[in-house]
C-alpha cells in the first residue's frame, strides 16, 4: 500500500438495515467495496435490491449500522453530520434522479452556491460556473429558473453543481432515471467525458446501457454483490459478440 | 444478404461492388463490412434463381464486368418479402438450456452460468456504445441498427436479472 495511493473510496463489511412497517429491510449486508482513484464503476441490479441505499451510505446521506468507510485512506466513522456536509462540498459532489435543484435560485446561482460554500470568491465561483455551463452546453441559461428546463437540462445543471469544487468522487444515483432516451444518453456521454479525464465515479443504475459507460460493473442482489466485473471490451473478439448482434441473417 | 442485395437493384442496374459500397454507405461501420465475394456469390445465386440477370460489359483495360438488373420475377420476391412481417427474435436460446439443465449435471452452478452471461453481454454492451459514438451522426439507418441491438440486449440483461432474483430466492 505504501508505493500506491489509498483507494479514493474503501468500504468493509457496510450493513444497513431499514426498521419501517413490516419486517426489517436489510438494504445492505456485508459490502465490501474499492474504488481507485480514476476508476468509473457502475452499480446494477433491480430495484429494491439496496443499490440507492449502498449509495447513500458511501455518500453519508445514510449511516451504516456497522462496517467503515474510508475516504482517501481517512476513517469517516467519527464524523458528524456536518462534516459530511462539508465533504459532500469538497470531497463528493452527487447527482440524484430527480436532480435536487433549488427551485427558487437561477441556474447560475445553483452552481455558484456549493462554489461559494466551499470558500470560492464571487469571481472565482462565477468562471468555474461559466465554465462548467459552457461545456455541458447550458451556455445563455445561467438566467432560467430550474422550472423552466427540461429533464436532460435540469440534470445538466445538477452534474455542474456536484463538479464545481473538483470533488475527487462523483456519485451518481440513477441520474437517467426520470430522463427520456436522448437524455440518457447525453448523460452517458457526459459522464463518460468526465471520466476519461479522470473523474472517478460510482454510478447506480438499472439501465444496462448506463451501466456499460463504466469500466466496472458490480451486480447488487439482495443486498450483496454477486458479482464484480472489468469490462475490458472482449465481446467482439468473442464467438458472438458485437458482430453476432448486428448480423444480418440471411 | 439476398433480398437486400435484391432491394438494392431495385432503382437500377448495378455491379457487385457498387452494391457493396450501397451497402455500406447506406448501414455505415454498425454493419459487419460485406466481403466482396459474398456479395458475388450470392449475386450469382440469386442469377441461377432467376431473380436478376447478369450483362457483361467490356472494360477496356480490365476484365469484363457484370451489371445486374432485377427480373419480374425478383421484383415480385421483392414485394413478397416487404408483405411479410418477420419472425419474432429468439427466446429459447443455447443459454437457456445450460441454465435449465445445469442442476441436473452437477457440472455447472445457475447463478455462476447467469454471471458470466452478464459480463458477455455488458461488455458487447460497451462495444456497441463505442460504435454508436464512433458512427457518423447523421446515419440514422446506422444509429438504429445499434439502438435495436442495445435494446435486444438490455431486455436479455433485465431477464437474466430476473432468473438471478428467482433462482437466489431458492437457495
Amino acid at each position: 500500500m505504501s508505493d500506491s495511493p489509498a483507494p479514493v473510496l474503501h468500504a468493509e463489511g457496510l450493513v444497513k438495515t431499514h426498521y419501517g412497517e413490516g419486517a426489517p429491510a436489510h438494504a445492505v449486508r456485508g459490502v465490501d467495496l474499492c474504488v481507485r482513484q480514476g476508476e468509473f464503476v457502475a452499480v446494477t441490479g433491480p430495484s429494491g435490491a439496496g443499490k440507492s441505499t449502498l449509495l447513500h451510505l458511501l455518500g453519508g446521506l445514510q449511516r451504516p449500522d456497522g462496517g467503515s468507510i474510508r475516504l482517501d485512506g481517512e476513517r469517516t466513522d467519527a464524523w458528524s453530520e456536518a462534516r459530511w456536509a462539508v465533504e459532500r462540498r469538497k470531497r463528493i459532489g452527487i447527482v440524484f434522479q430527480f436532480f435536487n435543484l433549488v427551485s427558487n435560485l437561477s441556474v447560475a446561482d445553483n452552481v455558484e452556491l456549493p462554489a461559494l460554500l466551499a470558500g470560492c470568491t464571487p469571481k472565482q465561483a462565477r468562471t468555474e460556473r461559466e465554465q462548467l455551463l459552457g461545456e455541458l452546453g447550458l451556455g445563455g441559461k445561467e438566467r432560467s429558473m430550474p422550472g423552466e428546463l427540461s429533464g436532460g437540462e435540469q440534470q445538466r445543471v445538477a452534474l455542474a453543481r456536484a463538479l464545481v469544487n473538483h470533488p475527487p468522487l462523483l456519485l451518481a444515483d440513477e441520474p437517467a432515471g426520470s430522463l427520456d432516451s436522448k437524455g440518457t444518453r447525453e448523460v452517458m456521454r457526459l459522464l463518460s467525458r468526465f471520466h476519461q479525464r479522470g473523474q472517478t465515479i460510482v454510478l447506480v443504475t438499472h439501465d444496462a446501457r448506463l451501466a456499460s459507460a463504466a469500466d466496472r460493473v458490480i451486480s447488487f442482489f439482495d443486498g450483496r454483490i454477486a458479482d464484480d466485473a472489468e469490462l475490458d471490451g472482449t465481446g467482439a473478439s468473442r464467438k458472438g459478440g458485437i458482430s453476432g448482434v448486428l448480423e444480418l441473417r440471411d | 444478404m439476398r433480398l437486400p442485395l435484391l432491394a438494392l437493384l431495385a432503382r437500377g442496374p448495378a455491379h457487385g461492388y457498387e452494391l457493396k459500397q450501397d451497402l455500406e454507405q447506406l448501414l455505415g461501420s454498425a454493419y459487419p463490412q460485406p466481403n466482396v465475394g459474398q456479395i458475388y456469390v450470392t449475386l450469382g445465386r440469386l442469377e441461377k434463381q432467376g431473380l436478376i440477370e447478369g450483362e457483361d460489359v467490356e472494360q477496356s483495360s480490365r476484365p469484363n464486368k457484370k451489371v445486374y438488373h432485377l427480373t419480374d420475377t425478383g421484383r415480385e420476391a421483392l414485394r413478397a418479402w416487404f408483405e411479410e412481417p418477420e419472425d419474432e427474435p429468439r427466446v429459447r436460446d443455447e443459454f437457456f438450456m445450460k441454465l435449465a439443465l445445469a442442476p441436473r449435471t452437477g457440472l455447472a452452478e445457475q447463478i455462476a452460468l447467469i454471471n458470466k452471461q452478464r459480463r458477455q453481454y455488458l461488455n458487447t454492451m460497451r462495444d456497441l456504445s463505442k460504435l454508436a459514438a464512433a458512427e457518423d451522426r447523421d446515419n440514422r439507418i446506422a444509429h438504429l441498427l445499434i439502438e435495436g441491438a442495445m435494446l435486444h440486449l438490455q431486455a436479455d440483461l433485465d431477464w437474466l436479472e430476473r432468473c438471478q432474483e428467482e433462482l437466489e430466492e431458492l437457495e
